[in-house]
């Protein structure tokens, strides 16, 4: 066994023979697909819970529709189907601007797609959170003369972060582990570059339980964060129990 | 809009519903036994098998289910032959499959889920009902499973009802171990006929149908539990 330890260690190693630096730059884009479509999630799910609520019943009947798709078929179809189809939709559309077609960037079409099913889990989570709040709180505002927007942005997002954080936390852990799904259309993040390293060393077992734990590590680290901004979010409020 | 290929291909859409449906009862089955025993003891195990049981659900709830099922297909997979003996053994043209490693891999991914959800609906139990059965004399063993284990699930039923249906919307990742589940039969009909919304629309009705399923025999489960309010 000695002779694997050795051997591990060069595998892993940073540096051309080993594969931890690709490992490593796999994770960092696994981290920055992630934060990317979370936050377009974010601004998709704010509109969508902002739509849902705004009582326009056309409005409200297509983001049912697109609340309910997303969350009832499989990720993984959701992703090579929302891959396709936005990718050819998108080169369609510039065919009939007569403009050359593009090649759409891996980046941004696993952004694109992970953002978009973010934005329907993100519309439930805080269209929840919106409801939780007191609506004193809200008539409060208005009895002050607030329009719309300060509104928002003094009183209801404040308001219902407490109330959303655990829901996006949630949202965020499952981003990140969805984000190994776009190694099925070919775009290198940590999965895929683990399969190539496993598969140019036929060391898969190491690669995989190594990438496994830079996973892991996102997690509790994001955990430890996600904790640390709930504190935050939450000051002043009384605690319960 | 083309549908003609259906004639074609239903009998491979038929065996890849088939193993679509056995991937998750497999995994839900035995997955399910798995996750009562990780419950009961981060609830009520010593501190040591509390912390195993702690980071197994640590594990595989922080890690992508994809990497998992690579983890064991690629991994342990690779090193599976060099067992001595093993090529010759009776299991070996189960073992070499992917669909062995999918299911194995899934149990032990709902495992993980599920036990957290046991966990809570353990603590939710009522703790005069559990005191009652004591009185009563009932052993440790009888008490849990006359008394704590039933009245957890049925706490827990509407959420297990959730986690399934997460599970089925999880089985397609076994596609990338060689599995012919409904999703690869999807992804071979679009290598065949170059049709590529067809046949993942076809597909996607399957698991919305199966859903479907899964929330009318919860609900039916449901309406067997007497509540009184």
């Amino acid at each position: 066994m000695a002779t694997t330890q050795q051997g591990i260690l060069d595998l892993l190693s940073p540096y051309p023979p080993g594969w931890g630096g690709v490992l490593l730059t796999g994770a960092v884009s696994t981290v920055a697909i992630s934060a990317c479509a979370f936050a377009i999630g974010l601004l998709l799910g704010t509109g969508g819970a902002l739509g849902k609520l705004s009582g326009n019943r056309a409005l409200r009947l297509l983001l049912d529709l697109y609340t309910t798709t997303i969350r009832a078929v499989p990720e993984l179809i959701l992703i090579v189907g929302l891959y396709y189809a936005g990718t050819d939709g998108l080169n369609r559309l510039l065919a009939a601007l007569d403009l050359p077609p593009i090649n759409v960037n891996g980046f941004v079409a696993a952004v694109a797609v992970l953002g978009f099913v973010q934005g329907a889990y993100m519309t439930e989570v805080l269209r929840g959170a919106i409801l939780a709040i007191p609506i004193g709180q809200i008539d409060a505002a208005k009895a002050f003369g607030m329009g719309p927007m300060l509104r928002f942005r003094r009183v209801l997002l404040p308001a219902l972060l407490p109330n959303a954080l655990p829901g996006l936390a949630n949202l965020w852990m499952s981003v990140t582990k969805d984000s190994a799904l776009v190694a099925v259309v070919g775009y290198q993040e940590l999965a895929l570059a683990t399969r190539l390293a496993g598969a140019s060393t036929k060391h898969y077992f190491v690669f995989f339980l190594a990438s496994a734990l830079l996973y892991l590590a996102i997690t509790l680290v994001s955990n430890v964060a996600f904790k640390l901004i709930e504190a935050r979010v939450r000051r002043g409020q009384p605690r319960l129990a | 809009m083309n549908f003609s290929w259906i004639s074609s291909y239903w009998p491979l859409l038929l065996t890849g519903a088939w193993q679509t449906v056995s991937l998750l009862v497999i995994s839900v089955v035995f997955g399910f036994a798995i996750a009562i025993g990780l419950a009961f003891a981060q609830v009520s195990g010593g501190r040591l098998t509390r912390l195993l049981a702690r980071s197994y659900c640590t594990f595989f709830r922080g890690t992508p289910l994809l990497i998992q099922l690579w983890l064991l297909y690629y991994g342990v997979g690779s090193l599976l032959p060099m067992v001595p003996g093993i090529r010759q053994s009776l299991f070996w043209p189960i073992l070499r499959e992917g669909f062995f490693f999918a299911a194995v891999s899934f149990t032990l991914n709902y495992a993980a889920y599920e036990a957290e959800v046991l966990r809570g609906a353990l603590l939710a139990v009522p703790k005069g009902e559990l005191e009652a059965g004591r009185a009563f004399g009932l052993s440790p063993w009888k008490l849990v499973r006359r008394i704590w284990l039933p009245r957890a699930i049925r706490i827990a039923l509407p959420t297990i009802a959730g986690e399934i249906v997460m599970q089925l919307k999880a089985t397609p990742l076994a596609f990338t171990v060689t599995v012919m589940d409904l999703y690869a039969v999807a992804n071979k009909v679009r290598q065949d006929t170059l049709l590529v919304y067809e046949p993942l629309l076809v597909v996607t009705f399957f698991y919305l149908a199966l859903t479907a399923v899964i929330a009318r025999v919860f609900r039916g489960l449901e309406a067997q539990v007497p509540v009184r309010r």
